[in-house]
This record gives structure tokens, C-alpha cells and sequence, in this order.
């Protein structure tokens, strides 16, 4: 029952919201706005095709690997700097600095330093997505307990068996935060990645539809964008649902008492 | 009462390390610890010095801010000593020393809230590399020592204040130390469980023959727990008083603590306290004296 309950909260406003734009559409609508039954049948013509393997996995693979990457580099970088308080004080400013600097203004010169190619996409991906990671896992590890630290350190547990059992399941409700964030900084950074002088791609297929007037194919490539945000929150809440049990129910008893 | 009909005992305070006694197992000679505060200095613990036997179970008292939680630090090896040694064993401690364990006052922030309570008490084993099938037995023990054999799949933040304590006393339990240090553990639980906590400590003391060392602010619990009672003065702190307390080994919360013995000895520690204060409160003095009438 209470499965059935589930889906129907998460199918709910979806399904009203489709049925409410159907309605408004019925009668003559402007030429930009796309009627739902129309829009279906673009999206199958569209995506199920060759265009998965030409466009779509491209992007998503690098995605993956662009947040792949900005996860592990901003966790391996945040605890050092977040263990080491002269790599903080020497890396403050150049991070404040470069975590100012918008990454798609990037594009561009990256453009020119590394070419018109995955490696350049991937790049920019990683310049945008690695900050909220780096910066999190500095706070968290930063913030790690004293008491637990003390402990820890009188049952010998020092070195790589502090990090790995004191350290990063300390900080890693900060370090999920920080992920949360890094996808969908990722999943922008993709499509804005290629929008310029691309050949391939989510961002250059939606581009390339809105140049030519391809309306109903350009809101389908907007949905498959959307899709794709929905894809990663749930295996973003899995993941953490599995790693953060043990925060949530200690929250929930501190709130309680 | 008259203190003088009361038979205390006294340890020498300076411990020749070269004499022929056999070495105790713990051993704080002269500490000092000094903290730089800005540009000032302020002085935690003065010139400490006692000497802990093999198997005693000794109670640190003193005022609160006696820097008792310094000392501490600085015996299980987490702060360095401005000057002055720790010995464990023979061996100057200089980081924390693999036969000693630490219990906390804070048990809700000395346990990893991302572990089990199984998994607590088996990770300093785990680190140690002792075999798995060793691991799980000294575990199981420890746990139903202290009778918490029900919960190891639970969390410590689903347990009680007192149960997390007991988790807390089950992880030192099972990593077979030759040192128990407690730093005021009972001092954020209810009465009732204190209680209950305070017989299981005397209970597991006699048991696993360990050293314990338990720092407290509460003159009642040191005499009902301790052999020994050592009270510190205030801060910066000196040695006031050691005493041998001399109760039966059989304790008792109703009995003992009515017992005229326990009301004597408690009498004297909590005399020994007030002179602490007032002593800091009209300056610094040399070393007390011993053996003075109040």
C-alpha cells in the first residue's frame, strides 16, 4: 500500500501539470509552444533513433566522467588541504580566486588551449563541478570531532585507518552536500559545453533544432535534459539514502530529544 | 570526627626511578603543562607527582577547572608536557601508548556515530590486526561485561546516555589495556545510572585486574570507587592529598556510602577541597604540607 502511495505523490503533480497544459493547448496556439500529444510523438521520432549513439551517450559519458572526476579530485584535494593547515593558507586565495571566475567564460579559451574536442568538454565540466566537492570536503574534514579525534588517535588509529575510518565518513555529510551540487553544476556545464563550435552533442543538438525553427525537437531535447536531472537525483538519493543512513537517524534523534 | 584517628596512608611523593621498588605502572613525575594564551601564559598544572601501582584503582579529585582534563591529556600522550615526564610502565610516554585506553566524558562525541555498536568496540582490534575469529570473542566479552550483548547491531545514537557509555567502557574493555584512564565518564548520565555505572566499574576492575586511573569532580563517587584517592589542588595544581581508602573490597551503594568509614573518608576529602580553594583563593603557595589538621 504504501508503495502504491509513493508512486502516486511522485506521478501526481506531473500528470496534473500534463493534463492542465493539454488543456490550455487544445485550441490555436502560438507557433514556440509545443502541445503535449505533438511533443510526445517528436521526443520517440527524435531520440529513438540514431541520434542516441550520435548525440545523447557522447554527452552523457561525458558527464560522467566530468563529475566522476570533479568528485574524486575535489575529495582527494579537499582532505588535503582540509587536513593541512599550511596548504589551506597557501591555497585560499588562488581557490576564492578561481572558484569567482565563471566557468563558461572558459569555454572559449579552452577552446583555443586544448581544441574543439572530448578532453576540452570534459574540462570544463570539471573547472565548473569540482568547487561545491572541494570546498565541502575542506569544511567537513576540517570539522571533523575533537572527542572522536582524541579517541581515535588513543587507540592508535593514525594515518591512512584515520582517513578512512575517521575522516571521510566524518566529513561525508558535507562531501554529499557538496556532490548534490556538483551534479547539476555538471549536468549545465555539458550542455553549455556544447554549444560552441560543437559537432555532437545534447547542447548542439538543442542549439542546432532552435536555429532551424525545429521547435517541437528542440522542447524534446529540453526534455531529455530533464530526464536526465530526474536519472541522476535518484541515483544521487540512493546513494546517499545507503551511505548517510547512519546522519539522518542521528539527526532525527537529536531533533527528537 | 578528628582526622588524625582516621589511618591514611600516604605514597612518597618523589619517586626515585633508579631506587630498587619495582617500578610502578604509572608514573608522573614533575609534570608541568603551560599554555600560551596571545602574549600570555597560563599555567594548567603546576609540579604534579604520583606514581600509580600495577592492578590500583586510583581516583584523581580536585575543583573543577584543576586542570584535571590537562592531566589527563597529558598522561594518555595527546598534549606534550611543558616539562616533567609521564611513564607508562617504564617507557616515557611521548604519544599515546598502545597498552593504555581512554574513556571520555562526551560518549555521544567518543563513539563513531557511523558504526555499530559491534563495529565500535571491534575497530581498535581491527587496527591492531588481531585475527578475526579472536576479534569476535574478545568483542561478544566485552560486551556482555558490561551487559549490552543485546544491541551490537544498534547505533550508538539509538542507546541511552548510560548504555552509550557502557559501549564506550566495552571498547577499552575488549582492546585489553594494562591502563584504563576515565575522564569524569559519569558525569553527564542521571544518578541512577551513575550508580549502576560506578559497580560496574569496580566490578570489571576486579575482574580484568586492570590500572585505573578515574578522574572525577564528585568527592562521593572517588571514595566509593577508589583504593586511593588522590585530591589536586586548584588550578595551577599540585598534589593536595593522597589517601588509602580503606574500605571493604565488597562495595555496596546503600551499605558502604551509610557506613561511618565512608562518611569519615569522605569528610576528609571534601575538607582537603574547600583548603584547595581557599588556598588559591589567597595566592599561591609552596607545596602543602601533609598530615595538617584542617
Amino acid at each position: 500500500m504504501s508503495l502504491v502511495k509513493r508512486v502516486a505523490y511522485f506521478i501526481g503533480l506531473p500528470v496534473l501539470l500534463i493534463a492542465l497544459w493539454w488543456l490550455l493547448t487544445l485550441g490555436p496556439t502560438n507557433f514556440f509552444v509545443p502541445k503535449p500529444l505533438k511533443l510526445a510523438e517528436t521526443f520517440w521520432t527524435v531520440w529513438a533513433s540514431d541520434r542516441i549513439r550520435t548525440d545523447f551517450l557522447p554527452s552523457i559519458i561525458r558527464l560522467f566522467i566530468g563529475l566522476a572526476a570533479s568528485i574524486v579530485l575535489g575529495v582527494v584535494l579537499g582532505v588535503l588541504i582540509g587536513t593541512y593547515r599550511w596548504l589551506r593558507s597557501l591555497t585560499e586565495p588562488i581557490l576564492e580566486f578561481f572558484r569567482a571566475i565563471p566557468p563558461p567564460v572558459l569555454v572559449p579559451l579552452l577552446m583555443l588551449l586544448i581544441g574543439i574536442n572530448d578532453q576540452m568538454k570534459i574540462v570544463v565540466i570539471i573547472a565548473g563541478a569540482i568547487w561545491p566537492v572541494l570546498l565541502n570536503t575542506v569544511e567537513g574534514v576540517r570539522a571533523v570531532d575533537q572527542v572522536l579525534s582524541d579517541t581515535s588517535a588513543t587507540y592508535g588509529i593514525t594515518g591512512f585507518a584515520r582517513l578512512r575510518y575517521l575522516v571521510l565518513p566524518g566529513a561525508s555529510p558535507q562531501i554529499m552536500a557538496g556532490v548534490r551540487q556538483c551534479l547539476s553544476i555538471g549536468l549545465i556545464l555539458m550542455v553549455i559545453s556544447e554549444m560552441f563550435g560543437s559537432s555532437s552533442g545534447l547542447g548542439f543538438t538543442i542549439v542546432l533544432f532552435q536555429r532551424g525553427f525545429a521547435i517541437p525537437e528542440m522542447w524534446s531535447g529540453i526534455a531529455v535534459l530533464g530526464l536526465i536531472g530526474i536519472g541522476l537525483s535518484f541515483v544521487f538519493r540512493g546513494v546517499e539514502g545507503r551511505a548517510l543512513g547512519w546522519y539522518h537517524g542521528l539527526r532525527e534523534m537529536q531533533r527528537d530529544s | 570526627m578528628t582526622v588524625n584517628e582516621l589511618t591514611l596512608t600516604k605514597t612518597n611523593p618523589v619517586t626515585e626511578t633508579n631506587g630498587s621498588a619495582p617500578s610502578p605502572m604509572l608514573s608522573v613525575q614533575g609534570l608541568k603543562k603551560v599554555y600560551q594564551v596571545g602574549d600570555g601564559e597560563i599555567e594548567a598544572v603546576r609540579d604534579l607527582t604520583f606514581d600509580v601501582a600495577a592492578g590500583e584503582l586510583v581516583c584523581l579529585v580536585g575543583p573543577s577547572g584543576a586542570g584535571k582534563t590537562t592531566l589527563l591529556k597529558c598522561i594518555a600522550g595527546l598534549l606534550t608536557p611543558t616539562s616533567g615526564v609521564v611513564q607508562l610502565a617504564g617507557k616515557t610516554v611521548t604519544e599515546p601508548p598502545k597498552a593504555m585506553a581512554v574513556v571520555f566524558q562526551e560518549y555521544g562525541r567518543s563513539l563513531f556515530p557511523w558504526m555499530t555498536v559491534q563495529d565500535n568496540v571491534e575497530l581498535p582490534l581491527k587496527n591492531q590486526r588481531v585475527p578475526k575469529a579472536e576479534r569476535q570473542q574478545l568483542v561478544n566479552d566485552a560486551l556482555a561485561a558490561v551487559e549490552l550483548s543485546h544491541v551490537p547491531k544498534s547505533y550508538p545514537w539509538q542507546l541511552s546516555g548510560g548504555m552509550q557509555q557502557r559501549v564506550a567502557i566495552a571498547r577499552a574493555v575488549a582492546y585489553k589495556p594494562k591502563v584504563m584512564l576515565m575522564d569524569e565518564p559519569f558525569a553527564a548520565v542521571d544518578a541512577q545510572t551513575r550508580a549502576d555505572l560506578e559497580d560496574l566499574i569496580r566490578s570489571i576492575w576486579k575482574k580484568l585486574g586492570v590500572t585505573i586511573l578515574f578522574v572525577t569532580h564528585d568527592i562521593d563517587e572517588s571514595v566509593y570507587l577508589g583504593e586511593r584517592v588522590i585530591i589536586l589542588s586548584n588550578s595551577p595544581t599540585v598534589v593536595q592529598d593522597d589517601l588509602t581508602i580503606d574500605l571493604p573490597e565488597q562495595r555496596d551503594q546503600l551499605e558502604t556510602r551509610s557506613s561511618p568509614r565512608f562518611t569519615d573518608l569522605r569528610s576528609r576529602v571534601y575538607e582537603q577541597i574547600q583548603l584547595a580553594k581557599s588556598r588559591a583563593l589567597t595566592g599561591p603557595t609552596a607545596v602543602p604540607r601533609k598530615n595538617q589538621k584542617p
